[in-house]
C-alpha cells in the first residue's frame, strides 16, 4: 500500500437489489489534497462516500482508508475521519455551542482544551454571534459552517463532505472553499462530492461519476487535455436553427446552447472540425461565426458522460 | 474512562433536549396523573344500583313485601313498575333497565312450593359483570314466615383479605402503575432513537467513535430516572386520592419497578431497531400496550383466561410487574417471595436488550 495515499479503492461496488449504485470504483486519493466526486444526482457519490467511511458495506471490492481495510472493523477509523452529511444532521434543538460541546465530548477531546478549541472554531467559522442560537434557527450557510466545525473539531486526517455547499449562496461558497484550502494546507485530506462545475474546478483532483461508474479522473487540467473532444464555439443569429442542423451531423457528438452561442463537441479523430461545422451551416444557409475554443470542465463532463447517457436513451 | 464520558455526554444531551421539548416533558407528569385520575374514578367493578323494573301481577301482601326488600338491597334501584312481562322485555331491549323482576299472579302459592320458581329475573346479559351482580339477588330469602323456628341453612363464610371494603382503586392502582409505565417507557425510548434516525442525527452519530452499547445506555439512562419519577407520582396520587396502601417494603417496590422499567426500555430499543418512522414506533407500542392491558391480569383475572392467552400474558413484562406490585403493595409480600416474577422480568430484559444490541448496527445497510 502506498503511504502517500489517504484512500485507495479497488473495484468497490454497491448493489441495492437489482440497482447498481456504485460499479467497480477504483480510486486513489493523495494525502493533503482536495479530491472531488463530480456527478449528477443518483450517480453514486453519496453511496461511495458512505462505503469509504464504513457506513455501508461494499457488495464487492475493497478499499484502504488511512490504513483501515474496508470491508472490516472501522472502529479505529472513526476517530481519524470527519464526516459532513448531505442533509443537516446536527441537533436542531441545541445551541451552536452545545452541539460543538457534545461533539467534543463524543470524540473525548481533552476537557481542558475543549473550550479553547470551540472558541477557535466559532471565530474561524464566523459563528461567535450565534453561539447561543439554536442550530435549527441558523441560515443555510451558517448550518454548513457549524457542520464543518463539528466535522473538523477533533482534527481528523480525512474529511468526507457530501455535497457540502448545495444549500449555500455563491459568496458563502467562496468563503467555505477558502476554509477548505486552509484545512488542506494544514495536511487534511478532503474528499467531497458536488454537482457544481465551479466547485469541481477548485479540486486538486476529481473523478467524474455517471450512473455509479467512474468515467474519467485526473486534475481538472488533465481532464480538459485528455477529454478526447475538440470544442467548437458557434455564434449565430439563430442559434436554435443552427443547433437543429448540427445535431443531425454524425461527426458532432453534442451541441449545447449558451445564450446566443452554441458549444459543439467533435471527437479528436475528426480533422479540421471548424471547417466541418462551417460547411454544414453554410449548406443550410445559416450565417455563423465558428472558432475553436478552450474546453471548460462542463465540456469535459458532457464528453465523459455522453456514453452513459446514450446507453440510458 | 472514554466510554463513561461518552455515555455521560449522551445523557446530558438527552436531558437537554428533553428540557426543551415542552410537550414530552409535560407528558412525563401529565400521562400518569391524568390516567390515574381517569381510571381511578371511572373503573368500578363493585356495581350498585342497577336500574330495575318490576311487574307484580300478584299484588299480594307477600309480593309487595318482596318488592320492598328488593328496593332495600344495594344491588337494584327500582325505577319503574309495569303490568306485564312483555313490557319488562321491551324495557330491557331499549336499555331502560338492566334487571326486570316478574312476579306471577300465583306468587304466594309458588313461594311455598319448592318445585316451581316463585319469581323470574330478566337480566341484560350483554355485560357479564351485570349478570354476575344480578345473580346475587337469587340469594334473597323467600321465607316470610317470621314465626318460623327453622334455622337458616348452614353457610360458608367469605372474608375478603387485603381489601375488605372491596374498593376497586385498591385493585386498579397497582395494576395501572404497570400499564402507565409500559406506555410511557416503551414509547419514549422507541421514539428517542427513531427520531434521531428521521432527523439524520444518527448518520452523524454512528460515524463518531461512540459504540452501539454506549449510545443505547446513554439513551436509556435518563428514562429510567423518568420512570422512577412517574412511579413516585402514581404512588403519591394513589395514596392521597384513593387511599391505596403500600403495605410491603417501598424499597422492594422500587427494585421491582427498576427491573420492569429496564424490561420496557429494552423493548423500546428493540422496537426502534425494527421501525423506520416515529409513526410506526407508536403503532407498535399500541400493539404491545393493548395486550398489556387486557391479558396481564390488569382488567380481568388471569385464572379465567384460556391457556393460550395465559401463555401470551406470561410473555408480557406487565403481567409479572402487576403481580409484583399487587403482592408488595397489598399483600405485604417481599420480592424474595415473588422470585419467579423477578426472574421472568430479568430474562425478558436480557433477551430484549441482547437482540436490540445485535440488531442495532453502526451501519446504514
Amino acid at each position: 500500500m502506498n503511504a502517500d495515499m489517504a484512500i485507495e479503492a479497488r473495484g468497490l461496488s454497491k448493489r441495492f437489489g437489482s440497482l447498481t449504485a456504485v460499479d467497480a470504483l477504483d480510486l486513489d486519493v493523495p494525502r493533503g489534497r482536495i479530491y472531488g466526486f463530480l456527478g449528477p444526482n443518483g450517480s453514486g457519490k453519496s453511496t461511495s462516500i458512505r462505503m469509504l467511511c464504513g457506513l455501508l458495506t461494499p457488495s464487492s471490492g475493497t478499499a484502504r482508508v488511512l490504513g483501515t481495510h474496508i470491508p472490516g472493523d472501522t472502529a479505529e477509523l472513526k476517530p481519524k475521519i470527519g464526516y459532513m452529511t448531505q442533509a443537516f444532521s446536527l441537533f436542531a434543538d441545541m445551541t451552536v455551542f452545545e452541539n460543538l460541546q457534545f461533539i467534543a465530548d463524543i470524540y473525548t477531546y481533552p476537557r481542558a482544551e475543549q473550550k479553547a478549541r470551540i472558541e477557535e472554531l466559532l471565530t474561524r467559522y464566523n459563528l461567535e454571534g450565534k453561539r447561543n442560537a439554536l442550530a435549527g434557527t441558523l441560515s443555510g450557510g451558517q448550518r454548513q459552517y457549524l457542520a464543518l466545525a463539528c466535522a473538523v473539531l477533533h482534527r481528523p486526517e480525512l474529511l468526507l463532505l457530501d455535497e457540502p455547499t448545495s444549500a449555500v449562496d455563491p459568496q458563502s461558497r467562496r468563503d467555505f472553499w477558502s476554509n477548505l484550502f486552509r484545512l488542506a494546507k494544514g495536511g487534511t485530506t478532503i474528499l467531497l462530492s458536488t454537482h457544481y462545475m465551479d466547485e469541481a474546478e477548485r479540486c486538486h483532483r476529481l473523478a467524474i461519476l455517471a450512473r455509479g461508474a467512474k468515467v474519467a479522473d485526473g486534475t481538472p487540467e488533465e481532464l480538459r487535455q485528455h477529454m478526447g473532444m475538440q470544442v467548437i464555439e458557434i455564434s449565430a443569429q439563430d442559434p436554435w436553427a443552427a443547433q437543429q442542423v448540427l445535431e443531425r451531423v454524425p461527426d458532432i457528438a453534442s451541441v449545447t446552447q449558451l445564450g446566443m452561442r452554441l458549444r459543439a463537441l467533435v471527437p479528436d479523430a475528426v480533422p479540421a472540425p471548424v471547417t466541418v461545422v462551417q460547411k454544414c451551416l453554410a449548406l443550410n444557409g445559416i450565417d455563423a461565426h465558428v472558432v475553436l475554443a478552450a474546453p471548460s470542465l462542463e465540456d469535459v463532463f458532457v464528453a465523459a458522460t455522453l456514453h452513459t447517457r446514450e446507453k440510458a436513451a | 474512562m472514554k466510554p463513561v464520558s461518552r455515555v455521560a455526554a449522551i445523557v446530558r444531551k438527552e436531558v437537554r433536549q428533553l428540557r426543551r421539548d415542552r410537550l414530552t416533558f409535560g407528558m412525563i407528569v401529565g400521562i400518569p396523573v391524568v390516567q390515574l385520575l381517569m381510571f381511578g374514578y371511572a373503573i368500578n367493578t363493585d356495581v350498585r344500583d342497577l336500574r330495575t323494573a318490576v311487574a307484580d301481577q300478584a299484588q299480594s301482601h307477600l309480593s309487595r313485601e318482596f318488592v320492598a326488600r328488593l328496593g332495600q338491597t344495594q344491588v337494584s334501584n327500582i325505577v319503574l313498575e309495569v303490568a306485564t312481562a312483555p313490557e319488562l322485555v321491551e324495557l330491557l331491549r331499549t336499555g331502560e333497565i338492566s334487571i326486570g323482576v316478574y312476579l306471577p299472579p300465583d306468587f304466594d302459592r309458588r313461594v311455598t312450593d319448592t318445585h316451581r320458581p316463585a319469581a323470574q329475573l330478566l337480566v341484560d346479559g350483554t355485560d357479564p359483570t351485570i349478570f354476575g351482580i344480578a345473580n346475587q339477588l337469587r340469594l334473597m330469602p323467600l321465607t316470610f314466615d317470621t314465626n318460623a323456628a327453622t334455622r337458616p341453612p348452614a353457610e360458608i363464610e367469605v372474608r375478603a383479605y387485603y381489601n375488605p371494603e372491596r374498593r376497586t382503586p385498591v385493585n386498579i392502582v397497582p395494576g395501572l402503575m404497570g400499564v402507565i409505565l409500559t406506555m410511557t417507557m416503551i414509547l419514549f425510548t422507541a421514539v428517542a432513537i427513531v427520531r434521531e434516525r428521521e432527523r439524520g442525527n444518527l448518520e452523524l452519530l454512528i460515524n463518531t467513535p461512540v459504540s452501539s452499547a454506549e449510545l443505547m445506555i446513554g439513551k436509556v439512562l435518563p428514562y429510567i430516572l423518568i420512570g422512577m419519577v412517574q412511579l413516585a407520582l402514581i404512588l403519591t396520587v394513589g395514596g392521597l386520592l384513593f387511599d391505596v396502601p403500600v403495605r410491603g417494603s417501598i424499597v422492594h417496590l422500587y427494585l421491582a419497578a427498576t427491573l420492569f422499567i429496564a424490561a420496557n426500555l429494552s423493548l423500546g430499543l428493540l422496537i426502534s431497531t425494527a421501525v423506520r418512522t416515529q409513526f410506526q414506533a407508536m403503532q407498535l407500542t399500541v400493539f404491545i400496550l393493548l395486550p398489556s392491558i387486557l391479558l396481564s391480569g390488569f382488567m380481568f383475572p388471569f385464572d379465567g383466561m384460556p391457556l393460550l392467552a395465559r401463555w401470551l400474558g406470561e410473555i408480557l413484562p406487565t403481567t409479572h410487574f402487576i403481580r409484583l406490585t399487587r403482592g408488595i403493595m397489598l399483600r405485604e409480600a417481599t420480592i424474595g417471595e415473588l422470585l419467579p416474577e423477578v426472574i421472568a422480568l430479568a430474562v425478558f430484559t436480557v433477551l430484549a436488550m441482547t437482540s436490540a444490541a445485535l440488531r442495532f448496527r453502526k451501519r446504514l445497510d
